[in-house]
């Protein structure tokens, strides 16, 4: 780990003007992945904000019916919230479903968005890896791939989003708000909000330079059986081979996004038209133009089962 | 004391301390934090330095050179040395890759340096700023390709496990061929990583020449023996201390990197020093569970009895490595006239492979168990009855040789009936629980027992304190807990009154932890001393004759004085060895398990999950009922762990080890583990030792994995060969989805 | 087949990898000719109460939770297993909440309530889990365990404070103390010697007892 130099914020706009002060610091909240990075020089700021008192640690309701997750809400508690639970039944299975209580409890709505890659040659220094030294090459591509993307891969990655909180958004349509280190704020809808890998895939997020997420905005419930169902090779505590969050209507309409198979949180709208024609027909059209490897390839059909098993249980 | 007799009536039979399930007498200490591992010894040496190791970003080279002139300024650094620093240092005993020095790269993340700083965050940041040139050189990663050519090879896991290259009984093709029931099945298991949780870690600090490691070692004198050649230095200047183990399962059986860089960080720096392995280079810096591809063939006739059995196995190894022994098992297991045993060995350039709990056994019969039923699947007989019919009270290559005990029917029985084996349905993919397939799975344990000489010393004082003295380790078994039983049992005296110190290499030279053979022989050890004891007592008190211990008081020919008496004029020292003669050779000396799983398979995704096991052993007397039930749950559970997620995965290209962290390299967790139930039969193994017990340890490994396996083919109809069972490997053959 | 030359590896590196020297953890001989630059540590003063005294330390900005409470307090009961997040053998009780102190910054917890396992009991008094792990011989090697021991009394806290997880039916009910429970929330504590079984029973007996 490089030195770094550590300085703790009480606002927003005092965090804002910190990060314009300082080009190259970060802000840090959980830290348990940036930390994580940080020991392997993988992350190597020179300054760390911490921003854990800046407030923006409630839910609270939108004038449209829907919550506003403030940025420094604990995993845990975002789970455990009375109206999460009972209005987006998938976003708490899905925070419940990753990771372990103990860092559930430290990892904070934003810092979830913002996890890296858990590709062990990105963890590896000694491997070429784009995404962390850009134009290194990918040592993934040909080598040990099981945990890697199927869908959205671009020849310089393969990387998959660890998160599961963030697929549940994505079905969710949540909105990500921001504050620019000038003070200007904006909203990025979570589907716009992730990258595919492409020929950057160093850049994970359209977040710009010490630009800070002040919350999470989910659109008011929209009802229907919901589901955030994991598979993965242990019971617990382990990232997902896939993940399916899906809500499910009583007509038989839904949506549908996957986790651990593309470089962000996967969802085809138009996919979605295929429910009630069942799995295979939605898996055909969300995995269209996959381009799995040998290790992976499994992905393909356990997507499929795996959205068959949750409609067969939304029907039950 | 030579033990070359089997065991008669002696102190122990009484069974009034040894054989209850007595709490552990370390158990205060490791449940407040306050039981010493490595790392943690401030206060065995002051102004410690902080020691960072630098691994090898290639598999297989030569170093060029190192540029340290960043690492070298960085704040705090007090001392780096580079493997080019000296030559390469000499091989201990015990290892097959070199620890450091020299130019050549045998393995990924192979120590190249270490850097000593004063605080681990100085350390760890220098460490980062050194800039290596390497040449690269092709190596071999790839077993299945290796293989091809790997000639034949005899060896031993060191650990009881052995066969030689090739071995023949009577006509195994020819009986084979007329089998009119045949299994011919290929089998593989992966590398495996002891994923320990307390890292390899060590400090080390020289006074003049003498050298003292507080380390985590299972054996403390091997590795004592080895330190020295490593280092160059006389055996006599080094000392090591490992009372508390965080977990070694093999790993810590031999002298690793993280000892040797101590002391030659601690030699550079003029300072103590302290490190551990970063948990991101264990996997490939030390030692690894090989993988292997076995071939089982058995012919059977229709009544089902064996005429023939073969078990040949494959695995890789660094020059001057030794082949995992997965075949041992199978010269004993089962009856069958005709046999074949072979093992091949193919040079790799992958990481040491070495002894990983019940090495051999444990892949051994992940593949040996599944043939089994295989076979009685063929047969149409209940694969416990199968096995039963096939049950050999005699070593099937040499008749003349009895086993000491083998009660593999009666934990075959016992374990039936109380799992609720006759409610499996014997035909597969018929057990629906709701979206889960269920199914029942039984295999067989096996581990030999093995005899190694221990010795001890106990101390009474004028209190009537007991003191035992032993180089021995307690590595989660439950060692001190057993040592004390013992010698209470011997001395006439509550558990409370005894103390146990263990694991320093200036007390007499134990069996060591490994094998399963601990605590057999460390507590035979303990008997022998206290044999001599209470020898001391009785003369110091004058008494002669037929001397009875009981309850602090010793009592002969009417006479009756306090044990604490004896040593009113000074402590009793009393010191001896255990040793043996050929009894583990005129008779075979085995364990014996039957193990029973119940696993649910989801019928949409795959997904795996245990949902009771059972364990019924057979492994002599049981020293302490808790903990030996503890050890055999805890194999029970790395059996789940080797049948369902374990494998480190090979970069073929690069030569190393991917998933090399505890998120990646995935281990059971408490989810994974159900409802565990064992059974200990009633045994006494008067041939074993004194203490008439053997080891359990890794019996309770050794045969899971295939129970697992079979039970997952009960619940599916899908017979997995390639371990782990993940469930990417069930979902082609799953039943449709709508 | 002869073994490629070595400059073939390094073209096949190059086409596997897609990088010019791949193994190579970076920087040829000539990039190390640039003038050392070696950032100075930043110091930080920090204080907490650990086990209910109050700690002032001053620190390496980079130091952990974790080796703040190994190194400079020398409270050894908390682990270091992996130092990544992985284990669990950290695990510490902040603020009446169980965190992994491996993955945190020392600095960033000022005026912090820590508990360690020293501070739910000592060998003389032993908090009733410490005493339930004893009983039901919840540890082998012990390396786990106060981690384990720091979680499983958090556990039941969070099950009293009604916080779910991934196992419920019915996720907006109540939690309660059932063994599936118990074992899904300790997840996040690997225990190598495979001790699982006997701390879900340990955690049974004060969960029952409490109750």
């Amino acid at each position: 780990m490089r030195p770094f130099t550590y300085q703790r914020v009480s606002s927003p706009a005092e965090a804002a003007a910190a990060a314009a002060q300082m080009p190259g610091a970060k802000f840090i909240a959980g830290g348990t992945n940036l930390l994580d990075l940080m020991k392997l020089q993988i992350e190597a700021p020179a300054h760390l904000i911490d921003v854990n008192a800046i407030g923006l640690d409630r839910i609270e309701k939108t004038d449209e019916g829907g919550l506003r997750i403030g940025a420094l809400v604990r995993n845990t508690d975002l789970a455990a919230h009375k109206k999460v639970r009972e209005d987006y039944a998938m976003l708490s299975r899905a925070l419940l479903a990753g990771a372990s209580g103990q860092l559930r409890n430290k990892a904070t709505t934003a810092g979830n968005l913002l996890q890296r890659t858990r590709c062990p040659y990105f963890y590896d220094t000694n491997q070429p890896c784009n995404k962390r030294q850009p134009g290194s090459g990918c040592a993934a591509i040909g080598g040990y791939t099981r945990q890697l993307a199927v869908v959205g891969v671009s020849d310089a990655c393969i990387a998959t989003h660890p998160s599961d909180m963030a697929v549940a958004m994505r079905a969710l349509d949540a909105t990500v708000e921001t504050v620019k280190p000038n003070g200007s704020s904006r909203r990025i809808p979570i589907a716009d909000f992730h990258r595919l890998p492409g020929n950057t895939p160093h850049i994970d997020t359209n977040l710009q330079a010490g630009e800070l997420i002040t919350a999470v905005t989910l659109p008011k419930p929209i009802g229907g059986k919901q589901y955030y169902r994991k598979v993965r090779d242990r019971a617990s505590y382990a990232f997902a081979l896939v993940s399916i969050a899906a809500v499910i209507q009583r007509d038989g309409s839904g949506r549908v996004a996957v986790g651990g198979i593309a470089h962000k949180p996967w969802r085809v709208e138009t996919a979605e038209a295929e429910l009630p024609r069942g799995a295979k027909a939605v898996a055909a059209r969300l995995l269209a133009g996959a381009r799995p490897t040998e290790d992976n390839g499994f992905k393909i059909p356990l997507v499929e089962r795996t959205l068959g098993a949750v409609l067969s249980e939304a029907r039950a | 004391m030579k033990f070359d007799t089997p065991a008669g009536a002696n102190p122990i039979d009484r069974m009034k301390v040894v054989g209850k399930p007595t709490d552990r007498i370390d158990g205060k200490l490791k449940t407040t934090g306050t039981a010493p591992y490595a790392y943690e010894r401030h206060d065995v040496v002051p102004n410690q330095a902080y020691g960072y190791v630098l691994g090898s970003a290639i598999a297989k080279g030569r170093i060029n050179r190192f540029d340290l002139a960043e690492a070298k300024a960085a704040p705090g650094v007090l001392a780096i040395v580079t493997t080019l620093d000296m030559p390469r240092l000499k091989r201990g005993q015990q290892n097959i890759a070199y620890l450091f020095g020299g130019a050549a790269i045998q393995h990924y993340h192979q120590a190249i340096a270490i850097v000593v700083a004063e605080t681990f965050e100085q350390a760890r940041a220098a460490t980062a700023l050194i800039r290596v040139d390497y040449a690269r050189e092709r190596g071999r990663f790839d077993l299945a390709t290796e293989a091809k050519t790997a000639p034949l090879f005899g060896g031993s896991s060191g650990e009881g496990s052995s066969a030689p290259p090739i071995e023949r009984v009577g006509n195994f093709e020819g009986a084979f061929e007329a089998a009119p029931v045949k299994v011919d099945s290929v089998y593989t298991t992966p590398d495996e990583t002891h994923a320990m949780m307390e890292p390899h870690a060590t400090i080390a600090a020289w006074e003049g020449e003498k050298l003292t490691l507080w380390t985590s070692n299972q054996m403390i004198a091997w590795s004592k023996g080895d330190v020295a050649i490593n280092l160059g230095i006389s055996p006599k200047n080094v000392r090591l201390d490992s009372p508390f183990i965080g977990g070694g399962f093999g790993g810590k059986l031999f002298v690793r990197s993280d000892a040797v860089l101590a002391a030659i960080g601690a030699k550079a720096a003029k300072r103590p020093v302290k490190l551990a392995l970063s948990r991101p280079i264990i996997a490939n810096n030390t030692t690894h569970r090989p993988a292997t591809i076995q071939r089982i063939r058995i012919g059977a006739n229709r009544d089902g009895k064996i005429t023939a059995i073969a078990h040949e196995s494959t695995s890789g190894n660094l020059p001057d490595g030794k082949p995992e022994t997965a075949v041992s098992q199978t010269k004993l297991l089962y009856a069958g006239e005709n046999r074949l045993i072979a093992m091949r060995l193919a040079e790799m350039d992958l990481p040491e492979g070495n002894a990983m709990r019940a090495p051999g056994e444990a892949p051994g019969m992940m593949a040996l168990e599944v043939a089994m039923d295989e076979a009685a699947e063929q047969l149409g007989i209940d694969p416990v009855e199968f096995r039963i019919r096939n049950d050999t009270q005699f070593d099937p290559e040499d008749p003349k040789r009895r086993f000491s005990q083998r009660q593999l029917v009666e934990c075959l029985r016992q374990g039936a009936t109380r799992f609720g084996w006759s409610r499996r349905n014997p035909k597969p993919a018929q057990i629906r629980d709701g979206r889960w397939l269920v199914g029942m799975g039984v295999a067989a344990g096996f581990r030999n027992n093995l005899l190694m000489k221990s010795a001890a010393r106990v101390r009474l004082d004028g209190r009537g304190i007991v003191t035992v003295e032993t180089d021995m380790t307690d590595i989660g078994t439950g060692t001190y807990t057993i040592l004390a039983q013992t010698a209470a049992e011997m001395m006439g005296l509550p558990i409370e009154r005894v103390v146990v110190k263990l694991g320093d290499s200036d007390f007499p030279v134990s069996a060591g932890s490994g094998g399963q053979w601990g605590a057999n022989n460390s507590t035979a050890g303990v008997y022998a001393a206290c044999v001599k004891l209470r020898e001391q007592v009785a003369q110091r008190l004058g008494l002669t004759g037929d001397v009875d211990f009981t309850d602090g008081q010793v009592r002969a020919g009417g006479r009756s004085v306090a044990l604490a008496d004896a040593a009113r004029g000074g402590e009793l020292v009393a010191e001896d060895t255990i040793e043996y003669g050929d009894l583990d050779k005129t008779q075979q000396q085995s364990t014996f398990a039957a193990h029973f799983v119940e696993a649910a398979v989801d019928a949409f995704t795959g997904e795996i999950r245990v949902r009771r096991m059972l364990a019924v052993c057979a492994a002599g007397r049981i020293l302490n009922p808790k903990a030996a039930r503890s050890q055999v749950i805890g194999a029970m559970t790395m059996g789940v762990g080797a049948a369902l997620m374990e494998e480190l995965a090979v970069d073929k290209r690069f030569g190393f080890f991917v998933n090399h962290d505890l998120a990646t390299y995935e281990v059971p967790v408490h989810a994974d583990i159900p409802y565990q139930e064992v059974i200990f039969l009633d045994e006494v193994d008067p041939m074993s030792s004194p203490m008439k017990a053997k080891g359990v340890g890794e019996l309770g490994l050794c045969g899971v994995g295939g129970a697992i396996a079979n039970a997952v083919h009960n619940a599916t109809g899908i017979r997995v060969r390639n371990y782990p069972i993940t469930l990417d490997k069930l979902l082609d053959r799953l039943p449709e989805i709508a | 087949m002869e073994p490629p030359s070595e400059l073939e590896l390094s073209r096949r590196a190059v086409l596997v990898g897609g990088a010019a020297s791949v193994a190579v953890t970076a920087v040829p001989a000539a990039h190390a000719q640039v003038t050392p630059r070696v950032a100075q540590p930043a110091v930080a003063k920090v204080s907490f109460e650990v086990n209910g005294a109050t700690r002032s330390l001053e620190l390496d900005t980079r130091t952990t939770l974790l080796d703040a409470l190994r190194e400079h307090l020398k409270l050894n009961g908390t682990k270091k297993g992996c130092d990544q997040g992985q284990c669990g053998a950290c695990t510490v009780i902040v603020d009446g909440r169980r965190i992994n102190s491996c993955l945190s910054l020392a600095v960033m917890h000022e005026g912090d309530k820590i508990t360690t396992v020293e501070g739910l009991g000592t060998p003389d008094k032993l908090h009733p889990m410490q005493a339930a792990f004893i009983k039901h011989d919840g540890y082998q090697c012990g390396y786990c365990t106060p981690g384990q021991i720091c979680s499983a009394v958090a556990v039941l806290d969070e099950i009293k404070a009604g916080i779910p997880s991934h196992v419920a039916d019915d996720i907006t009910a109540r939690p309660r103390v059932t063994d599936m429970e118990v074992r899904e929330r300790m997840s996040g504590n690997l225990c190598r010697c495979g001790a699982y079984s006997n701390i879900a029973e340990a955690i049974s007996e004060v969960a029952g007892s409490k109750a």
